[in-house]
């Protein structure tokens, strides 16, 4: 296996950077999209509850099903990938971000009104920054699992070491198939390792001291 | 006792007028507050003038509407009806964040928010108020050192750093970072164990004081209400006035059976709670400055004989009250803290002093002034002997 990869060091290496590079651009515009809803949702009981129902139902869709579905508007490239693999990323980072602002002490929220800020300096100055921890557990979530989802896109001939892992099961019991299959997988399990471990450092460097653990 | 006793006016009270006032008025025309899918309102309409520069207790029972009424003064709670004045201005219809920028208010616990700095907590209004980060950070420096905190020791923690009752002091201090002219405290000090209470009470007693601001104090507890205020407000649900009045009238002729009962039948030793500490004349004490020589201070106490020293660090706050032969054994008087000293403010009352030497065990408390400056010392036989003449009083 380690001549397969000394071989094809340029092809694996490009393509797990196309990896990454889907996986942290997803997380990112899912982690705004989910920020933006919880926001408009945690102060009522009821859309709190239907975003609850959604993240939780969305995550039981199956991303082979997804990727099919988004197929026929799509076709087959990157923009069906990013589409389903940022759906996947939004829905741990909304139910976190709904669970976070809803779990800042409702007399810190009062005694930010009572001192005079605004509803907006509440959200940004008070609520968000007491949540972030737990909005960056759910970040850590996300990215631990669309690592794996971003691997499916493949399918749909989207970027990344999926095309590894595919092209190795569809030629199963060829030459080198194991190995391709075998390297994808083992490089998306220590790719994410890496992120998770940049995101532990960033989750320290960006929590105020006063809450950390 | 009996009841219709004019209870003497202490001396402390006759000195109110006197104070330095930077507070503003407060007007309550016919204040109503109605929840909706409710029978009755909350708040009832009600009347209140708040004079400028006092404090001004509400009490009542859990529910009567004393917490609604005092979230409806910075319209945390948007009346239902009727006008709110300060100072002569109608503030009903203002820009509510506006209005709470010159309002301070201190919640239970003090509300900080637990990712900032006491300094940002602190800073937080004056900021939003557009002072630039100079002028910020003296006023905090000044603040801290107020309400007893060190500026460079506790500037840069954060709230889980401090204690229960150093929180509710910087709680304090944030509310009072714009110097706004009107201070709401809602049950402040209600989940500080009593010891800490006690001085947290004594503290806010030093600070209107030196400050004179209009303060308008939401508790459950009459004997804080009447150590602390100026006024107390008893109410009835619906916040019913049931009385307005000092605390003296308040013991001494409850309006109805209501108060009366609020107030508590243990009423015989209530002077404890009327006389304060600067009431009764203070022991005056040897001291010796932190590094000074400490036979001279053995010598000047026995000339003067006594039996102790207390020892005050370079602000003129006591910190220990070593015996003679303690202090004989050291060459230069020692900078220890003793965490057991037992102090009280001169506006605490008898009953705190009491207290505060039982928590001690021990026969007298070290009484601080302005600025926890040593004030002289009381012993239990001074306040016994006040308690005996207030009896006298009462019987004669």
């Amino acid at each position: 296996m380690w001549d397969y990869v000394l071989e094809r060091r340029e092809l694996i290496a490009f393509q797990a950077f196309q990896h990454v590079s889907l996986v942290v651009q997803c997380v990112l515009l899912g982690t705004v999209i989910a920020l933006a809803l919880a926001v408009l949702v945690y102060r009522s009981p009821a859309a709190t509850a239907l975003a609850n129902g959604v993240s939780a139902v969305g995550l039981t869709i199956p991303a082979f099903a997804l990727l099919g579905i988004l197929l026929a508007p799509f076709g087959f490239g990157i923009t069906p990938a990013v589409i389903a693999v940022t759906f996947y990323a939004a829905l741990p980072v909304l139910r976190n971000a709904v669970v976070g602002l809803a779990g800042v002490d409702r007399s810190l929220v009062e005694s930010a009104r009572g001192i005079g800020m605004s509803r907006s300096a509440v959200l940004f100055r008070v609520e968000l920054p007491l949540a972030w921890p737990v909005v960056l557990a759910g970040i850590r979530i996300s990215t631990q699992m669309v690592m794996g989802i971003a691997a499916i896109a493949a399918y749909v001939l989207g970027p990344g070491l999926g095309g590894l892992i595919f092209s190795g099961l569809s030629r199963l019991g060829g030459a080198n198939a194991l190995n391709s299959t075998l390297v994808g997988t083992i490089a998306i399990v220590l790719l994410a390792l890496v992120l998770d471990l940049l995101l532990v450092l960033a989750g320290r460097l960006t929590t105020p001291r006063g809450i950390r653990v | 006792m009996s009841e219709t006793t004019t209870p003497e006016t202490p001396a402390s009270d006759a000195a109110v007028p006197q104070r330095r006032v930077s507070g503003v008025a407060i007007r309550l025309d016919g204040v109503t507050k109605h929840y909706p899918g409710q029978d009755r309102p909350a708040v009832d309409d009600v009347d209140l003038e708040i004079p400028a520069g006092e404090t001004v207790m509400f009490v009542g029972p859990s529910g009567c509407g004393k917490t609604t009424l005092l979230k409806m003064l910075n319209r945390l709670i948007e009346p239902s009806g009727g006008r709110i004045h300060l100072d002569g201005e109608d503030v009903t219809d203002q820009d509510p964040d506006k209005l709470r920028r010159r309002i301070g208010y201190v919640i239970q616990a003090g509300g900080l928010f637990p990712h900032m700095t006491v300094a940002t907590n602190i800073g937080l209004v004056p900021r939003m108020l557009g002072w630039d980060k100079p002028r910020t950070a003296t006023r905090v420096d000044e603040l801290l050192d107020l309400v007893g905190l060190d500026p460079a020791v506790y500037r840069d923690r954060y709230p889980r750093e401090l204690s229960g009752g150093q929180q509710q002091r910087v709680g304090v201090a944030r509310a009072l970072a714009a110097d706004p002219p009107v201070l709401l405290m809602d049950e402040p000090f209600g989940a500080v164990d009593p010891v800490t209470r006690l001085r947290l009470q004594d503290e806010l007693l030093r600070i209107q004081e030196e400050l004179g601001k209009t303060i308008v104090f939401v508790t459950h507890d009459f004997d804080e209400a009447v150590k602390l205020g100026d006024r107390i407000v008893v109410f009835d649900i619906g916040a019913r006035v049931v009385q307005y009045d000092t605390p003296d009238a308040i013991l001494a002729s409850p309006a109805e059976e209501y108060v009366a009962d609020f107030v508590g039948a243990g009423a015989t030793l209530k002077q404890l709670t009327l006389t304060r500490v600067g009431d009764v004349e203070l022991e005056q004490v040897t001291t010796a400055a932190v590094g000074t020589d400490a036979a001279a201070a053995v010598a000047a106490a026995r000339a003067a004989g006594q039996d102790f020293v207390v020892v005050l660090d370079e602000r003129g706050r006591p910190i220990s009250w070593p015996t003679l032969a303690e202090l004989g054994r050291a060459t230069t008087v020692p900078a220890t803290v003793d965490p057991r000293l037992p102090v009280v403010g001169v506006r605490s009352t008898l009953n705190d002093a009491l207290d505060t030497m039982l928590a001690a065990s021990q026969g007298g408390v070290v009484v601080t002034g302005r600025r926890e400056a040593l004030a002289g010392v009381l012993k239990v036989e001074a306040v016994m002997a006040a308690i005996r003449r207030s009896r006298a009083e009462v019987a004669g």
